[in-house]
């Protein structure tokens, strides 16, 4: 079974509030000091939920794809750690802050030239921006189903079988290949890499594709291109009304916050 | 003449409380000058009729039997039939396990862009602009479309239903189209779960990497029970840890909660964790950090010691009874 994953680089949602800035006239946000990006951790789920199917059926390939910065290698690099076989990164100075429509639209063209596939898995969405639209968008554009906010996936006869999660439960659905899924946190724990196949990952191949290489034009990408505008991005005033709970040992302070809280009618 | 079109979902032969929110939202950007408001619901004509008693001016009923399975791949040839008869330039969706699905592939089919869980929407100069969380909540972004339709989904509880007014009237129409069927739905199971359900719970207490070991677990829970209405969660840092099963995690990769009061027990407050409870109706914070972001969004908050607070804060609760 051939499988293309693809995962995102984005700034640690483990970042304190306090280190998050934004700079409000360029609508970016500001790296924080001292903390890495790291894979997109809905990512991980989706390269673990190709390696058991591929090990499962025996045979076929995991092609890791990743649009972003040079930094984003990294997160190729992860995927590869955990045993996928190949990577592409699409890199341009064009992809810089394009919206979901111009991502998905780049995805797809750079699977139409990774070309053979059976399954394409995502995350459910990516903790940035986390409008878990991209997976929809590439299937719309490719004309292949979609099936999101998978829990658990098995081969079936010769398509696959889908656990999703709903808002008030669970859907199993069936659904022929080639097919899109998106996977979700509740898929279970992805494998950890082992330092042998870090090293093994080092000598897997990664090739970076621009956007002339998939086939884009200037019109197609670019921040200016965007179907739908940032007008806007900024920190939210946070009104702070904390009442801090007074009170002469701790013992006093939680004491009088029950009383509080029952005087609220909160408890 | 432009106008909204609201997808409305229906539920036990009525309509889902959120159809009721999305209709009072497309009805205060009427009164901007978005135009008339048509909605569109899978289901019969009284559905129909009852989603112009919520505000909308016409309705559409799409009726086909196909429609049964619900994935967004069938309803789409259906809700794009209303777009074009309406001549809706923007399209209002619930942030559901529909409108997740079914807003994208709409936007996409069209080549035009789709903004998730938006909390604000108004008309400017004619457009929509919508404001929507970012980055787990620490940042705000405001959107707009060049193309049409301009499709976004709201988030549940950030806009107000109108009350149902039955002499409202307007116009139903049927549509009978129905997309291709490839996912074949084999069966739906609804959720269950012995004890308090953490999504349910009107109390959660929850521990972070702050309580430095496992078994403050055990206190959390103590307190839970006194509190006899309460579940306990944790961060993902504490899950991480193994110090709490995952599937109890509050955040962004965890679960979503909104209980009327959130005891969050040394919780620094990164986003990935407030992305999971910032609904959260009343916060408490018991944290050694008076500048910790949970405090700062908190009611109540001790700067202290849990080790200390949380015997104290059990004992007490008991004693109100």
């Amino acid at each position: 079974m051939n499988i293309i994953v693809c995962v995102k680089q984005i700034p640690d949602p483990e970042t304190p509030a306090s280190s998050f800035r934004v700079d409000e006239a360029a609508k970016k946000v500001i790296p924080a000091q001292g903390i890495a990006p790291v894979v997109n951790p809905y990512d991980p789920q989706a390269t673990e939920a190709a390696l058991r199917l591929k090990d499962a059926d025996g045979g076929g390939k995991v092609t890791v794809i990743s649009l972003g910065p040079d930094s984003a290698r990294d997160a190729i690099k992860h995927a590869l750690a955990m045993g996928a076989d190949e990577g592409v990164l699409l890199n341009d100075p064009a992809f810089a802050d394009i919206d979901n429509f111009q991502t998905a639209n780049a995805i797809a063209k750079a699977i139409q030239k990774v070309g053979e596939f059976d399954l394409i898995l995502m995350g459910r969405a990516s903790a940035d921006w986390d409008m878990g639209v991209v997976p929809t968008g590439v299937g719309q554009l490719l004309g292949v189903p979609v099936v999101t906010v998978a829990k658990a996936i098995e081969k079936s006869g010769a398509g696959i079988k889908v656990e999703r999660v709903l808002d008030d439960g669970f859907q199993s659905v069936e659904v022929s290949l080639p097919a899109i899924v998106s996977v979700s946190n509740e898929f279970g724990e992805p494998r950890y890499p082992q330092l042998r196949q870090i090293m093994l990952a080092a000598k897997k191949t990664v090739q970076v594709w621009s956007a002339a290489d998939i086939g884009l034009d200037a019109a197609d990408v670019g921040a200016a291109n965007r179907v739908m505008p940032l007008e806007a991005l900024y920190v939210p005033k946070v009104e702070s009304n904390v009442e801090i709970i007074e009170g002469d040992t701790p013992e006093d302070k939680a004491r009088n916050l029950a009383q509080k809280l029952r005087a609220a009618k909160l408890i | 003449m432009p106008g909204i079109l609201v997808v409305a979902e229906p539920l036990e032969g009525s309509l889902s409380g959120v159809s009721h929110e999305l209709l009072g939202a497309a009805r205060q950007l009427s009164a901007q000058g978005g135009g008339p408001v048509a909605a569109f619901i899978a289901g019969s004509e009284a559905q129909a009729k009852e989603t112009i008693a919520y505000g909308a001016d016409s309705a559409f009923a799409a009726t086909n039997p196909a429609l049964a399975a619900g994935t967004a791949e069938v309803l789409l040839p259906a809700v794009q039939a209303a777009i074009a008869q309406s001549g809706a330039e923007i399209v209002l969706l619930a942030q559901s396990s529909l409108g997740r699905d079914l807003g994208p592939a709409l936007a996409f089919a069209n080549k035009t862009g789709v903004a998730m869980d938006c909390v604000e929407l108004k008309i400017e100069g004619g457009r929509l602009r919508v404001t929507r969380a970012a980055y787990g909540g620490n940042a705000r972004a405001e959107h707009t479309w060049r193309g049409n339709p301009q499709v976004a989904t709201i988030k549940a509880k950030s806009f107000d239903p109108l009350a149902a007014d039955a002499s409202r009237s307007g116009a139903v129409t049927t549509i009978d189209a129905a997309g291709e069927a490839r996912i074949k739905v084999l069966g739906i199971e609804k959720a269950t779960s012995t004890g308090i359900k953490l999504e349910d719970a009107a109390i959660v207490v929850s521990g972070g990497r702050g309580l430095g070991d496992q078994s403050a677990f055990q206190l959390l829970e103590q307190l839970a029970s006194a509190l006899k209405v309460a579940a306990v969660g944790a961060s993902r840092a504490a899950c991480d840890l193994g110090w709490w099963p995952p599937a109890q995690q509050v955040g962004l990769t965890g679960k979503n909660v909104s209980p009327n009061l959130y005891i969050a027990v040394a919780i620094s407050g990164a986003s990935q964790h407030m992305a999971g409870m910032s609904g959260s109706k009343n916060i408490v914070a018991i944290n050694k950090d008076a500048d910790a972001n949970m405090v700062k969004v908190s009611k109540f908050a001790i700067v202290d010691d849990y080790r200390k607070v949380v015997p104290a804060l059990i004992e007490e609760i008991k004693k109100l009874g």
